[in-house]
């Protein structure tokens, strides 16, 4: 059994549902992708794992804890789940330093003294040392996209969701960026992506699923899902994409 | 055709016998345009409505308009604010009414009539005050919190003749005074004696006057006169008018009916 | 002298033009203004009346003197009116179904204040509520006064900040949230700095028309730069000292207008 599990999640927005029923096991440890066409509800799901929706239906388990109860408060899971988003969302009336300080300065009542220390480390582990005394709109792209995974780490979190965290950069500010995903799938992180980068999908996947209109229609490891798909559908899709 | 003859010959004797010192000054031909408050106040008008002349100012009207050679029908009322008394250009009366104190800076600007009335000062204050211990003299009056219309020369007075230890309040008009008054705000305030006999005995509800200012007090008397445009042709006429009225006894009449109330009241030491 | 390229000769060429046509154009109406109006027949009269070298000079210091009660109520009044202003905006916003009689009032409020003309509420509030009873000195037209100015201006700074909020993108909330904050931290330290610091400039031009509606206290007692103006307006017969009020209040509010539009340009360049 994995660590985080969706069991028959569904979601809809008024009369549109988007989530149709999707099983998924998280292990830890584990790098899953979510590949499918826009629209299909990766972002969807992603924000749904986060309680930053509420599903309508099904159950989310944490550790075999049901998180998706409602009335139930989301914000010490959202502390254990971390997420970066496609458009960085840095605040950007605060230097990079000070938007990776804010959460645990909050939420565990640590100083900036006592952090200063470990994300300095970090900034630098990610090629920002000079960068964070900076402010967002002083950074490039990539480096923002870098600050954000930099902050959802500073909590600590069990599990890092990221949402196409590449898709807003310029082509040769991806890399970087997937440097950085590189680096925390050696350090065992578990993580859930929806991505359009296939190559990196096939590279580091554990497990590859393929949405399709709020569905998994087909999940396995990705020489299985981008060489062999079963599916009439994912062959369409990737035939597309590839 | 002879009766025709006639008639015009009378009516050009009538008009020929109506040339008066006024002929050819005033706004409309054989009209005198008197000016009044909105609205006008007891008891220098009753009632508001002037065309009745009832009232101090009304009734001085009409006794001056008939020495000017006006009938009563040839007299018309309008209503002007202060601003509106004084504003550059032409003026919409002959003569204004309004209890408008006569001051040397004010003549600059505007023409004054000789004096119509000359009035006291008095001390409107409520009978709480009193019995807090308020008494007639200045020492006393200094302690007070005091209020005034900011239109009216009793603000200068309140200064020369008081000097209040806190700066006094200063309202647009009778009624936002009463209201201070009423909330508590301010203790007294300085009026002319019969506003301030009116709305002690009318307005406030517990109203008390606790004294006059002797006219010969102050270094110039509060003294009323009738405002008219600057260099005014009509003035010499309004003068002679006001002279004869004076000297008949007739506006000493007039005062005695309207003002009768403003003896008694006791003198500020 | 370095050369000039083909380019920066035309866009000269183009600045003195411009800047001639501009200079010749402000002379005439000028020249129009100051030679023009003098020649009409009243020109004299109005002169005497609100141009008064003679009343300026009398009046303008005390006018001055005046002015510092406007600037004493404005001081006690503005930080209170933000105070309250980010008050009602933070309660408009409020989620929690337990806390939504306290939103209900606060829109309630802001709906009525806005609603009000600000002499009237003067009134009610300056002479009513003393009128209840109060002694003194709580029963002071200034503190009542001020708070009719408070209740008004507050409405309005409530309803800018709330404006603030809504324009702060729904993704800083989500990305607050996601990082475990709670809602409260989520508007304390990510949307309000962001909302006010975005709401500046309008609430600068709030805190201009403030300047000028401190004289509406006067209505109710207090001697300020207006009324002083209108005390010697009566006494001389004269309009000139509200003329010389007109000057003080546009030194202050000039600079204070030219600043807030400054602050605006300068935001509006930064998000384009
Ligand atoms: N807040 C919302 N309200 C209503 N509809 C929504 C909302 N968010 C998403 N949707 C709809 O849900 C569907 C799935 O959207 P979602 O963003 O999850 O797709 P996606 O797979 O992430 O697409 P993309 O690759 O373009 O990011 C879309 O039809 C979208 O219009
Ligand atoms: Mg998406």
């Amino acid at each position: 059994m994995g660590d985080l599990v969706l069991e028959n999640v569904q979601k809809a927005f008024g009369d549109n549902p988007v989530i149709r029923g999707i099983d998924l096991n998280v292990a830890r440890g584990e790098m899953i992708c979510l590949i499918g066409a826009s629209g299909s509800g990766k972002s969807t799901l992603l924000r749904c794992m986060n309680l930053l929706e509420p599903i309508d239906d099904g159950r989310i388990l944490l550790d075999g804890e049901d998180i998706s109860e409602p009335g139930r408060d989301p914000q010490p899971v959202r502390q254990r789940i971390g997420m970066v988003f496609q458009s960085y969302n840095l605040f950007p009336h605060m230097t990079a330093l000070e938007n990776a300080m804010l959460a645990p300065r909050r939420n565990l009542g640590k100083s900036k003294t006592e952090l200063r220390e470990p994300l300095a480390q970090m900034f630098e582990r990610f090629g920002l040392g000079d960068r964070m005394n900076h402010y967002p709109d002083q950074l490039s792209g990539g480096q923002q996209q870098r600050v954000a995974i930099i902050r959802a780490l500073a909590m600590q979190p069990e599990i890092m969701l990221f949402d196409e965290i590449t898709s807003a950069l310029d082509p040769e500010l991806v890399g970087e960026v997937l440097d950085v995903l590189r680096d925390l799938r050696a350090q065992g992180m578990t993580m859930v992506l929806a991505t359009h980068e296939m190559g990196f999908a096939r590279e580091l996947a554990d497990k590859v699923c393929f949405l399709d209109q709020g569905r998994i229609l087909e999940e396995g490891p990705p020489e299985q899902i981008f060489d062999t798909p079963k599916e009439e559908r994912t062959r369409a899709f990737l035939s597309r994409v590839l | 055709m002879r009766v025709l003859t006639t008639l015009a010959a009378l009516l050009l004797a009538t008009t020929a016998s109506a040339e008066t010192c006024a002929t050819g000054k005033t706004l409309k031909e054989g009209v005198l345009t008197v000016a009044t408050g909105n609205p006008a106040y007891f008891p220098w008008v009753i009632d508001d409505a002037p065309e009745s002349g009832q009232g101090f100012e009304a009734a001085v009207a009409y006794a001056l308009a008939a020495e000017m050679g006006f009938g009563a029908d040839q007299v018309e009322w309008t209503r002007t604010s202060f601003d509106q008394a004084i504003q550059p250009g032409a003026k919409e009366f002959d003569i204004n009414l309004q209890q408008y104190s006569i001051t040397p800076e004010r003549e600059e600007m505007v023409d004054f009539s000789d004096p119509y009335y000359t009035s006291a000062m008095a001390v409107l204050t409520t009978k709480s005050v009193v019995e807090a211990g308020a008494s007639a003299d200045v020492a006393s009056l200094k302690s007070l919190v005091w209020g005034a219309d900011a239109n009216t020369t009793a603000v200068p007075m309140l200064t020369d003749l008081i000097a209040p230890e806190k700066a006094p309040l200063l309202y647009d008009d009778n009624a936002d005074v009463t209201a201070a008054m009423q909330a508590g705000q301010i203790d007294a305030a300085l009026f002319d004696l019969p506003t301030a006999l009116y709305l002690s005995a009318v307005v406030l509800n517990d109203g008390a006057l606790l004294g006059q200012f002797p006219a010969d007090r102050s270094e110039n008397p509060d003294q009323f006169g009738m405002l008219m445009e600057k260099g005014s042709a009509l003035k010499e006429c309004v003068n002679a008018a006001l002279a004869s009225l004076k000297d008949s006894g007739k506006l000493a009449e007039i005062e005695a009916e309207w003002m009768q109330a403003t003896t008694g009241v006791p003198l500020i030491k | 002298m370095p050369t000039q390229t083909r380019r920066q000769m035309f866009e000269a060429r183009q600045r003195r033009r411009a800047n001639t046509i501009a200079a010749a154009s402000t002379l005439a109406v000028f020249v129009a203004v100051i030679v023009l109006i003098p020649l009409t027949p009243g020109w004299e009269n109005v002169q005497r009346s609100f141009f008064n070298g003679a009343v300026f000079a009398k009046t303008f210091p005390g006018l001055l003197n005046a002015f510092v009660m406007d600037v004493a109520i404005f001081l006690w009044c503005a930080p209170l009116i933000a105070l309250l202003g980010l008050a009602v905006a933070i309660a408009r916003d409020l989620r929690s179904p337990a806390l939504y009689p306290l939103r209900l009032l606060a829109i309630a409020y802001t709906d009525i204040f806005r609603g009000l003309p600000v002499i009237l509420v003067i009134y009610l509030i300056g002479f009513g509520i003393p009128g209840l009873g109060l002694p003194r000195p709580w029963n002071s037209p200034y503190i009542w006064g001020s708070l009719a100015l408070i209740l008004v201006y507050a409405s309005y700074v409530a309803e800018v900040i709330r404006s603030g909020i809504e324009s702060i993108h729904d993704s800083q909330r989500n990305a607050a949230l996601s990082l475990g904050l709670s809602g409260s931290d989520t508007m304390r330290f990510v949307i309000l700095p962001q909302a006010i610091r975005r709401v500046v400039p309008a609430n600068m031009n709030l805190f201009v028309a403030l300047q000028k509606d401190v004289a509406l206290l006067s209505f109710i007692g207090p001697v300020e730069i207006f009324r002083q103006a209108g005390v010697y307006k009566s006494l001389m017969a004269n309009f000139t000292p509200y003329v010389g009020a007109a000057l003080i209040f546009l030194a202050l509010t000039i600079p204070a207008t030219r600043y807030a539009d400054y602050l605006m340009n300068k935001q509006a360049s930064a998000r384009s």
